[in-house]
């Protein structure tokens, strides 16, 4: 079997992760490029039907990065984006995807060293879990309709 | 899951109505679910097609008329109303197997976000009026008509300290009314029969109904 290369969303907070992957990117830490970023305004703007996309669409796992408790810029949507975490790890669960794919990550702005760190963690840990069973069947599919 | 197995082309509807403000079965949740029914047929190695859309009213004919245009290309239809919206398509669409998505319990108010409570039974024959605005029916454990039981400690029912006595709720209230005296009077034993025990029930207004 091919080496298999998880692919990982990560929506990331504009005022805290999204920054801290810029300092990461000028510090020139090393972080793996499975993780795919999309930068929202807050933590708390991530929807479960986002998350939910995605792991539809055969990503491996997906995290939401937000500000640490305390600081975010719109009061606590970095802690109602915990909340949505923990509820849909449970109905991940149940769908066979698996709650263990998703987590929640807190840091500042200023910790580009902790966002590599993260995206190291995370990518590590769902190569462990293997390829998720959405992503296993889409690419069959596609394999299908080549041959 | 298990019931809509056998079908390739699932039309998901939901409502507008009550299920939508109470979060179960609006738009949203009808994409929530179609996304995780989707990944959870995939992760069983299986491909569905599902159809996603949302009325105004499932429990009224004249929207549910507005799904004829779809029927012809699904096998089968999820509904995520109440249990009237299900029957009424049900109703509507014979040829068509209708499965509920929504596990209707209750009628209930909202005491905070997320946190939905049992209010009204739809008994028939309101107490309210006469129960300082707090219902005995929906809200004693026991549906007594005249004042607590034994197990109402310090404002709670003995079933949970979660639940309040709803005689200790009509009484504080009363009071708060200066009605203390209503609490006097004695309600008579209920006539169950408007609270369904005269079977199915059914409402007509002369001056609507053709």
């Amino acid at each position: 079997m091919e080496k298999f290369e998880p692919v990982i969303v990560a929506f990331c907070c504009h005022y805290c992760a999204y920054t801290a992957a810029d300092m990461a990117g000028s510090q020139r830490l090393d972080y793996p490029p499975n993780v795919k970023i999309i930068r929202v305004p807050c933590s708390g703007k991530v929807d479960a039907i986002h998350i939910l996309k995605a792991f539809e669409r055969g990503a491996d796992g997906v995290y939401v990065a937000g500000c640490l408790e305390g600081d975010c810029h719109f009061k606590n949507g970095n802690l109602k984006a915990e909340k949505q975490v923990q509820y849909l790890k449970k109905s991940l669960d149940e769908i066979g995807i698996g709650g263990d794919r998703l987590e929640m990550v807190f840091m500042s702005a200023g910790m580009g060293e902790l966002f590599a760190r993260k995206a190291k963690e995370m990518t590590e840990k769902i190569r462990q879990l293997g390829p998720s069973p959405v992503h296993t069947q889409l690419e069959q599919q596609a394999k299908q309709k080549a041959s | 899951m298990d019931y809509i197995q056998p079908f390739n082309r699932i039309l998901l509807v939901g409502c507008n109505e009550c299920v939508t403000v109470c979060s179960a079965g609006g738009r949203k949740e009808v994409g929530l679910l179609s996304s995780a029914l989707q990944s959870a047929f995939l992760s069983a190695g299986k491909s569905i097609d599902i159809k996603e859309h949302t009325l105004e009213r499932q429990c009224d004919p004249e929207y549910v008329e507005e799904l004829v245009g779809m029927m012809d290309g699904v096998d089968a239809v999820v509904s995520m109303a109440c249990g009237c919206g299900v029957q009424e398509v049900a109703r509507r669409y014979k040829n068509k197997p209708v499965f509920p998505a929504v596990n209707t319990k209750f009628m209930g108010a909202s005491e905070r976000q997320g946190v939905w409570a049992e209010r009204c039974q739809g008994c028939g024959n309101c107490l309210l009026g006469i129960t300082g605005g707090i219902c005995p029916i929906a809200r004693c454990s026991k549906q007594l008509m005249n004042g607590p039981c034994g197990g109402s400690t310090n404002g709670k029912c003995e079933i949970s300290k979660e639940v309040d006595c709803a005689w200790q709720l009509i009484w504080d209230r009363l009071k708060m009314l200066g009605q203390e005296e209503r609490y006097l009077d004695i309600i008579p034993a209920k006539d169950w029969r408007t609270a369904g025990g005269g079977g199915p029930r059914k409402i007509v207004r002369e001056d609507l109904a053709g």
